[in-house]
């Protein structure tokens, strides 16, 4: 219930020029020069902030001027105090998937191909907001953000379709692209029906930049070897499909504390440097 | 991973991007996102 109270008041914070809903324009104040951690298009009529997804596309752009420390440096910092804590608790897109997938409906869970397709979002970082941005999606000197372009179904559900609904102008320029956006918008809305968040999981590269801090993050998971019955019930609970006692700081935990809610013996907490001990997951391993 | 080395690496990690954020901002790039930030990505949108 605070996971979800957090998560709404993100979402809430991020886009709180409510009036741009009503006048189909955005906000361009000075607020526009900070990113927030989670991902939401700062072209939404409602955004204040940045996309950080966004921000990196353009910065990677200017590559050959030099690096971007702003957006990098934010990342990296955001992403070494909190991991994929912000997919679980402050990603506005996430939270949509998390109650898209509380319909009632079959649910996949623990599929075998779901383990190859969570190194999608690697490729997905490498390619559309590094490679392409970088070298090839350049047009008058000016960075075509790839992701933003051809895959982001958060821009789409948040400026694409509020602006083009909202702005006669933008509504007579739409074409094939809007098309396929829309296409992309509508897989993730279904499929988030039928398994736990998938655009997070297989596809964003915000939660793949998060991930490969997750194991160093200073918000994490701690499983007490000692007190660790080895019930299995904090695995079945996992959405995410991890086994949060033999690998609690796993790339692909957002941190939604699902397993420390469930843990009988209290072996799971989630906090503030809460590292494991060395050699505490392999013993678990081989006790199963 | 070892806690004292992942403790350090955690360390070393918020202070590179505390000092990398800081660079940026010295050095004027929070204006350049403004920039982008405060027009509609036709690309963002679907349109461009």
């Amino acid at each position: 219930m605070a996971r979800r109270l957090v998560q709404l008041l993100t979402a809430l914070i991020y886009n709180i020029n409510i009036k741009g809903f009503f006048a189909g324009g955005i906000y361009k104040g000075r607020l526009k020069s900070v990113c927030v951690p989670g991902l939401n298009c700062y072209s939404c009529p409602g955004a204040v902030g940045s996309c950080p997804v966004g921000a990196l596309q353009s910065s990677v752009g200017a590559v050959r001027n030099g690096i971007s420390f702003y957006v990098i440096g934010f990342l990296i910092l955001t992403g070494s105090i909190f991991g994929r804590f912000i997919c679980g608790w402050a990603c506005p897109f996430g939270f949509l998937q998390e109650l898209l997938h509380k319909i009632p409906s079959p649910k996949l869970r623990k599929k075998r191909a779901f383990g190859v397709l969570k190194y999608i979002k690697y490729v997905v970082l490498a390619v559309f907001l590094l490679l392409l941005p970088a070298y090839f999606f350049i047009r008058d000197g000016v960075t075509v953000p790839a992701f933003c372009k051809y895959i982001c179904p958060a821009g789409t559900l948040e400026a694409g379709v509020p602006l083009v609904l909202l702005n006669e102008s933008l509504y007579q320029s739409i074409g094939r692209l809007f098309s396929w956006k829309l296409l992309v918008l509508a897989a993730a809305i279904v499929l988030s029906v039928f398994i736990y968040r998938p655009f997070c999981r297989f596809v964003c590269p915000l939660g793949a930049v998060y991930a490969l801090f997750n194991r160093v993050s200073v918000f994490g998971i701690k499983s007490e070897e000692d007190k660790c019955t080895l019930c299995g019930a904090c695995a079945r609970a996992c959405k995410s499909d991890i086994d949060p006692s033999v690998n609690p700081n796993s790339g692909e935990c957002i941190r939604c504390g699902d397993c420390v809610r469930v843990c009988p013996t209290g072996a799971i907490r989630l906090g503030a440097m809460y590292f494991n001990k060395p050699g505490d997951s392999p013993k678990r391993r081989d006790a199963r | 991973m070892m806690r004292s080395r992942r403790v350090f690496f955690t360390i070393i990690l918020m202070c590179a991007g505390a000092l990398m954020l800081f660079a940026g901002i010295v050095s004027g790039e929070p204006s350049s996102v403004m920039r982008k930030a405060v027009y509609i990505c036709l690309e963002c949108i679907g349109i461009g």
